[in-house]
Order: C-alpha cells, then sequence, then structure tokens
C-alpha cells in the first residue's frame, strides 16, 4: 500500500455503537443510582410494585453496564481501531460489510430482549450470566459474528505485523466465548419434560461445580470485558491523542502475555472459605498476588508514554480522562489482589467494599477510557471538532468527584460492616444483631448514591457533547492527526 | 521478540487460546467428579419447594442473600454450622450470592417459621425495624408455576439421575400426581398464615408465590 494512497475508513457500524454505547450507558447507570437510592431510603424499593424492587433491578444494572455499555464501547472502538491499524476498510469487503452490520442488529435485539425479559424476573441466578437459554443462542451467534468480523479484517490487513491492540480484543473474543459456553451450559427444561415454561433452564452443573464454573466464568468476564478491551483501547487512543510512542515494546509484550496466563488463575479468589477444596482457594489467592506484575505492566507502559509531554495534561481533557483512567486500573488491581488475600478477605467478602472495588474500576476505568475512546473518535466519525472544551473539563471534574465519593464511602461501609460482624462482647456473645449493621450504613450509603448520580449527570454531560459535536460541531475540512480539535 | 508470532495472527490466536484456556483445565475439570457428591441426609427439593426457589431467584433474592456459611466462630454462631459441600448437591443453580446486604439464608428453616415469613415478605419493616429490603406484596397474589417447577424435577431426574421417586426421597410420579403432592403441602403452609386471600387461593386449587416460597424457606435447614 501506498502512503498516499488514502484509505476511505468505513464508520457506519462505529457510529452505530457509539450511539448504543450512550444509550445503554444512560439506562445502566441510571438503575444503578435507583438502586444506590434504594439502598440508602428503602421506601423507595416500593414505586413500582415488583418490577422496581432491588433484586428485579440489580441484574438489569449489571447487565446493561456491562453488556449494554461497556461492551458497545468495545465493538465501536474496535470497528474502529480495527480498521485503522490493520489498513483495510470494511467497504472493501460487502461479506463484512455485512457481518458488522448483522453483529449490530443481533447485539442489539439481544440487549433489548435482556431489558425485558430481566424486568419480568425471567434469569438463571448465575451473576453476568442471568440471560436464559434462547438468549444465551442470540449472543453466541452475534459473537461468532464478531469473530468473523475479527478475523476477516485480519485476513484483509496490508499492515502485517498485528498492532498490540488487536492482541488484546483477539483475547477478548477468545476468552468470553470460551467462558461463556462453558458458565452458561443448561438444559431447557420444557424441551426434556415437555412441561412448563419454554423460557427456563436447569444448570448443568450442581452446587460446589456450579460455583466454581460461575466464578471462573464471573472472574474473567471482567478481565476480558472490563480489562483487556480496555487496555486494547488505550494502547492505541493515548498514544494518538498524545503523539507519544508507547514506552516499550517488550514491557507490552511482557505485561500481556503475563496478563494471558495470570488472570484465569485468579477466578478462585471468589470463592475463599467456601466449600471448593483448600488448594483452589490458596491458587486463587496467590495468583491474584501475582497479577499485580502484569497489570501494573500495562498501566505504568501507559503512563511512561506520556513522558516529556506530562504538560499535555494541563491542556487536553482528553489526556487528563486517559491518564486517570489509568491511575484507576493502577488503584483497582492493587485493591483486588489486597481483597484476594485469605485473612483480608475473611473480612471483605459478603460487604459493600466488593462493590467498592469493583466501581473504581468500573467508573474510572472503564467508563473514563471508554469515554474518552469516544471523545477520541467523534471529530474523525462525525468530521467536526468537539463540541465544548469546558464542558468536557466540567465533566472531568464532576465525575473524579463523584468516584471518590463512591468508592471511600464504600470502602468505610465494607470494612464496618465486616468487623461488626465478627464482633464480640465481654462474655463471648456476638455483640451486633445484624440489622445493627444495616443501619450504621445508611450515611455511607447515602454518599455512595450522591457519588453515583453525580457520575450520570457528567455522563449526561459526555452525552450532551457527543450529541451536539455529532450535529453542530464545527466542520474539519482534514482530520486531525494527533490531538483531537475541540471548541472552548 | 515475539514479532515472528504477530505477524502470523492465526496461530497467534491459537497461542493465545492455549494460555487462556490452560487454567480452566488444570482447575475446574480434575475436581468435577467428587464435588458432587451428596451429604448423608441431603434430598432433592419437593415439587412446591423447587417452585419456591424459582420465586427466589425470579426476585433475585440471591442478590442481597447468601447461602454460604463461612467456618468462622462468628458466622456458626450467627447462621449455624458452616456448610458443606455435599449440601449443595441438588442446587442447580447454586445459589451462594455475593453480597450479603441481608443475613445468610442458607439454614433460615431453623429458626424462622411461616408465620414470621409471612409478616416478613408483606412488610419487613414491621418484623425487623430500620431494614433495607423492599416489601413484597406481590407474592401474595401472584401465582407460583408448579408446572414449571415439576418440569425442572423431571429434567434433572431423567437427565442428571437426581434420585427422585427413589426410597426415602421426594416422590415426583406423573405431573398430575406431583401437583397433588404440591397441593397437599401447600395446604399445610397456608394453615399456618393468616392472610385470607392466600388461604382462599390455596383452598381453590392455586398456589400463590408466597406459600412456595416458604416452603422452600422452611427446607433450607
Amino acid at each position: 500500500m501506498q502512503s498516499n494512497a488514502q484509505l476511505e475508513y468505513d464508520y457506519s457500524i462505529v457510529k452505530a455503537f457509539t450511539f448504543t454505547t450512550i444509550l445503554f450507558g444512560i439506562i445502566g447507570m441510571l438503575v444503578g443510582v435507583i438502586l444506590a437510592f434504594q439502598l440508602a431510603f428503602p421506601e423507595l424499593s416500593n414505586l413500582a410494585g415488583e418490577y422496581g424492587t432491588f433484586g428485579r433491578l440489580r441484574p438489569l444494572h449489571t447487565n446493561g453496564v456491562a453488556f449494554g455499555f461497556t461492551l458497545s464501547g468495545i465493538f465501536a472502538t474496535w470497528y474502529y481501531v480495527g480498521q485503522r491499524v490493520l489498513k483495510m476498510s470494511l467497504n472493501e469487503s460487502k461479506f463484512l460489510m455485512t457481518v458488522a452490520k448483522l453483529h449490530f442488529a443481533l447485539y442489539f435485539i439481544t440487549i433489548l430482549l435482556a431489558v425485558v425479559t430481566l424486568i419480568l424476573g425471567i434469569t438463571t441466578s448465575k451473576e453476568y450470566a442471568e440471560l436464559e437459554w434462547p438468549l444465551d443462542l442470540l449472543v453466541v451467534v452475534w459473537w461468532v459474528l464478531w469473530g468473523v468480523a475479527m478475523f476477516g479484517m485480519i485476513g484483509m490487513r496490508r499492515e502485517r505485523t498485528i498492532y498490540v491492540s488487536i492482541w488484546y480484543f483477539m483475547s477478548s473474543f477468545l476468552a468470553v466465548a470460551m467462558l461463556y459456553l462453558f458458565n452458561n451450559m443448561e438444559v431447557p427444561t420444557a424441551l426434556v419434560s415437555g412441561y412448563g415454561s419454554v423460557m427456563h433452564s436447569v444448570s448443568m452443573y450442581a452446587g460446589t461445580n456450579d460455583a466454581l464454573v460461575q466464578w471462573w466464568y464471573g472472574h474473567n468476564a471482567v478481565a476480558f470485558v472490563f480489562t483487556t478491551p480496555i487496555i486494547g483501547m488505550i494502547y492505541y487512543f493515548l498514544p494518538k491523542e498524545s503523539g507519544q510512542n508507547v514506552f516499550s515494546y517488550k514491557l507490552s509484550v511482557l505485561a500481556f502475555w503475563g496478563l494471558m496466563f495470570v488472570y484465569l488463575w485468579a477466578g478462585g479468589h471468589h470463592l475463599i472459605y467456601s466449600t471448593v477444596p483448600d488448594w483452589m482457594q490458596t491458587m486463587g489467592s496467590v495468583m491474584s498476588v501475582v497479577l499485580i506484575l502484569p497489570s501494573w505492566g500495562s498501566a505504568i507502559n501507559m503512563l511512561l508514554t506520556m513522558k516529556g509531554e506530562w504538560q499535555q495534561l494541563q491542556t487536553s481533557p482528553l489526556i487528563k480522562f486517559m491518564i486517570l483512567a489509568s491511575t484507576f486500573y493502577m488503584l483497582s488491581t492493587i485493591e483486588g489482589p489486597i481483597q484476594a488475600i485469605k485473612s483480608v478477605n475473611a473480612i471483605a467478602h459478603f460487604t459493600d467494599w466488593i462493590p467498592g472495588h469493583v466501581h473504581d474500576g468500573v467508573l474510572g476505568w472503564v467508563g473514563f477510557m471508554t469515554m474518552a475512546a469516544l471523545f477520541h473518535m467523534a471529530p474523525r466519525i462525525f468530521k467536526r471538532e468537539i463540541y465544548s472544551k469546558s464542558l468536557m473539563e466540567t465533566q472531568f471534574w464532576i465525575q473524579t468527584v463523584a468516584i471518590v465519593l463512591y468508592f471511600t464511602s464504600m470502602w468505610i461501609a465494607g470494612i464496618t460492616q465486616g468487623m461488626m460482624w465478627r464482633a464480640y462482647d465481654e462474655y463471648g456473645s456476638l455483640l451486633y444483631s445484624f440489622i445493627d449493621t444495616v443501619t450504621v450504613l445508611q450515611p455511607y450509603y447515602t454518599i455512595r448514591a450522591v457519588g453515583g448520580l453525580l457520575y450520570l449527570v457528567g455522563f449526561f454531560m459526555f452525552a450532551y457533547n457527543i450529541y451536539k459535536t455529532a450535529t453542530s460541531g464545527r466542520v474539519l475540512d482534514k482530520e486531525p492527526v494527533n490531538a483531537s480539535p475541540m471548541a472552548s | 521478540m515475539f514479532h515472528w508470532l504477530e505477524q502470523k495472527p492465526f496461530f497467534f490466536a491459537v497461542v493465545l487460546f492455549l494460555t487462556i484456556a490452560f487454567a480452566g483445565i488444570i482447575e475446574v475439570i480434575p475436581d468435577f467428579a467428587k464435588q458432587s457428591q451428596p451429604t448423608v441426609g441431603t434430598k432433592p427439593y419437593t415439587t412446591l419447594e423447587l417452585a419456591g426457589r424459582h420465586v427466589y431467584i425470579k426476585d433475585s433474592c440471591n442478590a442481597c442473600h447468601s447461602q454460604l456459611i463461612r467456618p468462622f466462630k462468628s458466622e456458626t454462631d450467627r447462621y449455624g454450622m458452616y456448610s458443606l459441600s455435599g449440601e449443595y448437591a441438588y442446587d442447580r443453580p447454586f445459589l451462594w450470592g455475593s453480597k450479603r446486604t441481608g443475613p445468610d439464608l442458607m439454614r433460615v428453616g431453623n429458626y424462622r417459621t411461616t408465620d414470621w415469613h409471612e409478616n416478613h415478605m408483606m412488610n419487613p419493616a414491621s418484623v425487623v425495624p430500620g431494614t433495607v429490603m423492599p416489601a413484597y406484596p406481590h407474592m401474595f397474589t401472584n401465582i407460583a408455576d408448579i408446572e414449571t417447577a415439576y418440569a425442572e424435577a423431571y429434567t434433572v431426574k431423567a437427565v442428571f439421575g437426581v434420585p427422585y421417586d427413589a426410597e426415602g426421597m421426594p416422590k415426583l410420579g406423573t405431573l398430575e400426581e406431583a401437583q397433588a403432592d404440591a397441593m397437599a403441602q401447600a395446604k399445610l403452609i397456608a394453615a399456618d398464615m393468616k392472610n385470607q386471600s392466600v388461604k382462599d387461593a390455596v383452598a381453590n386449587g392455586q398456589v400463590p408465590e408466597i406459600v412456595a416460597l416458604i416452603a422452600y424457606l422452611n427446607s433450607l435447614k
């Protein structure tokens, strides 16, 4: 390929997934905020009858943000980054274009069906795998379509060496395919017996085995949805936006293969002091600590990419989003291993410290990086200047405060409750009844809810900014190379 | 270092997959056979209890309640004997949960009664002041799906060899027999309840969700 022959990339699929990232982001986060307020003010739990209770809404929140917001962001950035680093365009192949369109359509339908079925209480109860078998089959179809698109695009590439971002996207595709298939092995009861609801199925695994498979899946769904593709994003967008080279190729290779090897072992840390065999719990514990190395490897590689160009942090809110994302990734990946240490886990498990940990990861790392990626892509896919830099700055600070409120309140809540559960009085009786350990959390639940609300407010600012960019940003005559142009 | 590999993406994908799959093969597979042996005395759920378990799952009770007692004194003092693997042999899916917004329920049948659950599910704050649990009045009017519970019991018996109809184990039989047994069990529970519409429904041959749920909760020991 000659360098002066400009490839015309096709962004129609990117735009479609950008739209769903924002749509499902709003839905998923809104439900999350409602849940947070319900815990602080329980009278809010019964406003919508059976459809508004915490139990019905919780899977809607987790699925909405993980498989609605985050996956949309991953697909949007895949179709953007993939075309660009592989040096091919989707419009060169009718077949791949059709596959990509079908991928989007089926994905969109699945998420809408997921919203409906979860509200109705049609769920398998396995966390992040709540969808019942007909929806699971749909998921498999569009996941395979994504794989076809991915390897098809790779097959058509003009750049011989595949860039590190592609490795990470590829790992997501492969790992989630394996994990999702095995964890969702279920037998539809109506097909076997001829009776009852068609939607109902029963898990192939029982009891402890089911738990083992579930957390092998559950932990690594986090790894391969919330971690690896997001690392793929930052490896592309940070160097691109800042105009810097990635700090170290060797470090990226080491961190990648290290992460791939170690991550799957760590699932056992969800089952410490449970009835799974001891060696597995210990293995989960140890490997979680080892996991710090490859996680921090990537994060440090990203931070050092900014070497000599730190002043960009002052001038560009987009760089700010990405650097803070990377920093939250470091926080989250040191916090996780700490919680996986057996003696810490004894206190932390089952408490609010766990959702606290999850949220400094997803709000700070996944959310910030996904929004930064969309901000970077917007001037390129819409060929317009970003609508407002000051709005972006405001959003950044509101959401940063939001995250800090969220995780600090949950840290305190979790450790407080964990300590109260195990407190004894001088006569050797339990010091607190369970409800004492609930009512004490009310102020922290309130702070968390306010934090969540602020984050949602920031997300609306983001949505508005992208919408205005797409519709009324100043039209650009040529594509920006590095720093994204933004109106003040 | 690995440049050659990064130029062969399909081979790269194979190596990558093996690296990812390795841990699962070592961890998950060897332990499968021996973990699912029932502890002496563990029995499969009756049709009514299974229908109650479906209500538990439908409203995601497991989002806030665990069913896993860890081997600490503070937990055995609060909830009873720590959990054994074999006690879960008939739990499909497992319902350990990952968050205790409310207390553990693994052995709730040992220390709560039908009457307590009835009051609590209708209005939790009337029994436990300060609770954050929602009220579940809809369970008193929604009708439990006994047929799907039967379908599940039938399926696990046929596919996984769960010992329904074996000696000393719950009887399953045909759908009609199972429905009759579920009604009989439901009547016993309704007799301990005071909600008139629930009693009327059971008298008319219907099982409100709350009755099935209480049957399930009472079976957790």
